[in-house]
């Protein structure tokens, strides 16, 4: 059974605004008819760019918001009407401020947590063993939450997030302003919770290798609409974004002629050639060594920053892009 | 209400306590600013009746309230404000706890966000007034002379505990009215703060428009009042019945349903506009 149902979500908001001395009321709908299951255990990553409407969807399903229409059901129940009941089994990390007390170590947080929640005082220990190893907190937990850096109090959000067993666990970027180290440190602490107690993640975030490195499905949203549902290379696929050519000549010359490439840049002797994705490199490489001076070439492939990019700029269709 | 949530609200007084316990010792993170601050507290506290002994130098008496009779209506006054704002005070944070997003942290936790609202930075420098009030109250009751009888201990007690829940539902009614007005925390200062300096004197002096804004609109006149009124068997105002102190538990019950309608209602609204 899936643990998160939404059937044709929407959320709208009113936004007044004041033009000179007249006041204009507007209904901007920040979600608009979602819908999608999650099974347990899966980890998907929620993208889209600021406004797209992830937020407001992660306010719905902890049941913070209650949705303006539609139905949604998390852990098998509606979370707006059962707020503080599903609390005990959902976690949430908002990256941008902490759920910890500031002025406090950081083990005095993690005792209230236990009582907040009823965990039983022997499952507490455990966890907070497993993740004081894990998530390296042995030095900190002495240390008030204020004089933590920022990587070091993420990870203690984070365990402060998991400590009840939730079910599910929402992280709204979780890797914002972390240092290379630190993010690849909690990816791999939060790939290693999802494998051993099957916790399912939901993760928003605008860094890519987030998803690269946890997410088996990847969301796109964008004004408040699903624009893709699928794997990582699902979404490599959808979208017909140009390959280039880096071809470097023996000497400068004028932009390399090839019907169906186009010749994007020139710096000296080294040109770029754009061509479709649907044509293979080969005969066009054969082509260009036949009439060329060729000396050395690469292809480089589209980034998933770019095909996203894409993704949004086109005028947002749903399930017809979808490829699953 | 069912078995289940009645359960679950046999559980607010620990958690709340939880919480309180939690942010008073972050209080106390800095034990130096602490002692400051309740020091501060108390002078300034101190000299707000500094203020009526210096009047009662030119007077016998002031709106037919002797200097010791005056002493307990400040004490009562200043008590129940000290006590709701220990208790109740940190509520009014609610517009900024908006404003940066603590609200949503509160929400996705197993407390009711009330709970975590009142206990939210809970500021043991706050008990300063309380203090002050309880020594000034004991000091006037033992010097005042009273046909003291069981009715009116009771009624004096009792309104200690009333008082303050009166002034305590006006702080969680101005902190609802954040969810439409996000910064109008000293509106609901002007009627708890404002109410308290109000309170300290006999109402009368403030002629019968104020007296009737403060039995009618907003109960003031019922935190201490019309209980001392009935404890000192003096005769109450606008020709209201002399026992019109014994109401002030009913009107304390009618201020805990106001708030609690208007504090959900505030939630609602927060839940289903997100602003």
């Amino acid at each position: 059974m899936s643990v998160i149902e939404l059937e044709n979500v929407s959320r709208a908001f009113t936004v007044s605004s004041r033009t000179g001395f007249r006041r204009t009321r507007r209904e901007v709908r920040a979600v608009d008819g979602l819908s999608f299951t999650v099974e347990p255990g899966e980890v998907m990553g929620y993208i889209g760019p600021n406004g797209a409407g992830k937020s407001t969807t992660i306010k719905m399903l902890t049941g913070i918001l209650v949705p303006t229409s539609g139905s949604i059901r998390v852990a098998g129940v509606d979370p707006s009407r059962n707020r503080l009941k599903l609390a005990k089994r959902i976690g949430v990390v908002f990256g941008q401020r902490t759920t910890l007390w500031w002025d406090l170590p950081l083990k005095d947080s993690f005792a209230v947590l236990q009582k907040m929640y009823g965990v039983p005082r022997a499952r507490h220990r455990e966890n907070l063993a497993t993740f004081v190893e894990l998530l390296d907190l042995g030095d900190l937990l002495d240390v008030p939450v204020r004089q933590l850096s920022l990587g070091q109090r993420m990870r203690g959000d984070i365990a402060a997030a998991l400590l009840h067993d939730p079910e599910i666990v929402y992280l709204d970027e979780p890797t914002i302003g972390l240092d290379i180290i630190s993010k690849a440190r909690l990816r791999e602490f939060l790939a290693q919770v999802n494998k051993e107690r099957q916790t399912t993640i939901i993760l928003t975030t605008h860094d890519l290798d987030d998803i690269e490195a946890l997410c088996s499905r990847v969301m796109v949203i964008d004004h408040g609409h699903q624009v893709f549902d699928g794997t990582l290379t699902g979404l490599r696929a959808s979208q017909s974004a140009p390959r280039t050519l880096i071809v470097d000549l023996a000497t400068s010359l004028p932009p390399i002629e090839i019907p169906g490439t186009t010749v994007t840049k020139t710096e000296g002797p080294r040109q770029h050639l754009t061509f479709p994705p649907t044509t293979s490199a080969a005969p066009l490489v054969a082509q260009i060594a036949a009439s060329y001076p060729l000396v050395d070439l690469s292809i480089s492939d589209p980034t998933i920053e770019s095909i996203i990019a894409r993704l949004y700029a086109t005028p947002h269709r749903s399930s017809e892009v979808s490829d699953m | 209400m069912d078995e289940s949530a009645l359960r679950r609200a046999l559980g607010w007084p620990g958690q709340y306590w939880l919480l309180v316990m939690m942010w008073m010792r972050s209080g106390l993170a800095y034990p130096l600013s602490f002692a400051l601050t309740v020091l501060t507290g108390v002078l300034i506290t101190g000299t707000d009746f500094a203020a009526v002994f210096l009047m009662f130098s030119h007077l016998k008496s002031f709106g037919g309230f002797s200097l010791g009779e005056m002493a307990i209506l400040y004490g009562t006054a200043s008590m129940t404000l000290g006590l709701a704002n220990l208790l109740t005070g940190s509520i009014d944070q609610v517009g900024q706890r908006i404003r940066t997003g603590e609200l949503d942290v509160w929400l996705v936790r197993p407390v009711p966000a009330f709970l975590q609202a009142v206990a939210g930075d809970f500021v043991l420098r706050r008990v300063g007034r309380p203090l002050q009030a309880g020594l000034i109250l004991a000091v006037a009751l033992s010097r005042t002379e009273l046909d003291w009888t069981v009715a009116k201990g009771l009624v004096l007690g009792l309104s200690l505990i009333t008082g303050t829940i009166i002034f305590g539902a006006i702080f969680v009614l101005g902190a609802a009215f954040q969810f439409i007005a996000i910064d109008s925390a000293e509106l609901s200062n002007s009627f708890t703060y404002g109410g308290q300096q109000l309170t300290q004197y006999p109402l009368v002096i403030f002629g019968q428009d104020v007296v009737r804004a403060v039995t009618f609109i907003v109960p003031l006149a019922f935190v201490n009042y019309y209980p001392v009124l009935y404890v000192l068997g003096k005769p109450a105002p606008l020709g209201l019945p002399s026992w019109i102190g014994l109401l002030a538990p009913l009107v304390a019950i009618a201020m805990i349903a106001l708030a609690s309608l208007a504090w959900r209602g505030g939630l609602r609204r927060y839940r289903s506009t997100g602003s």
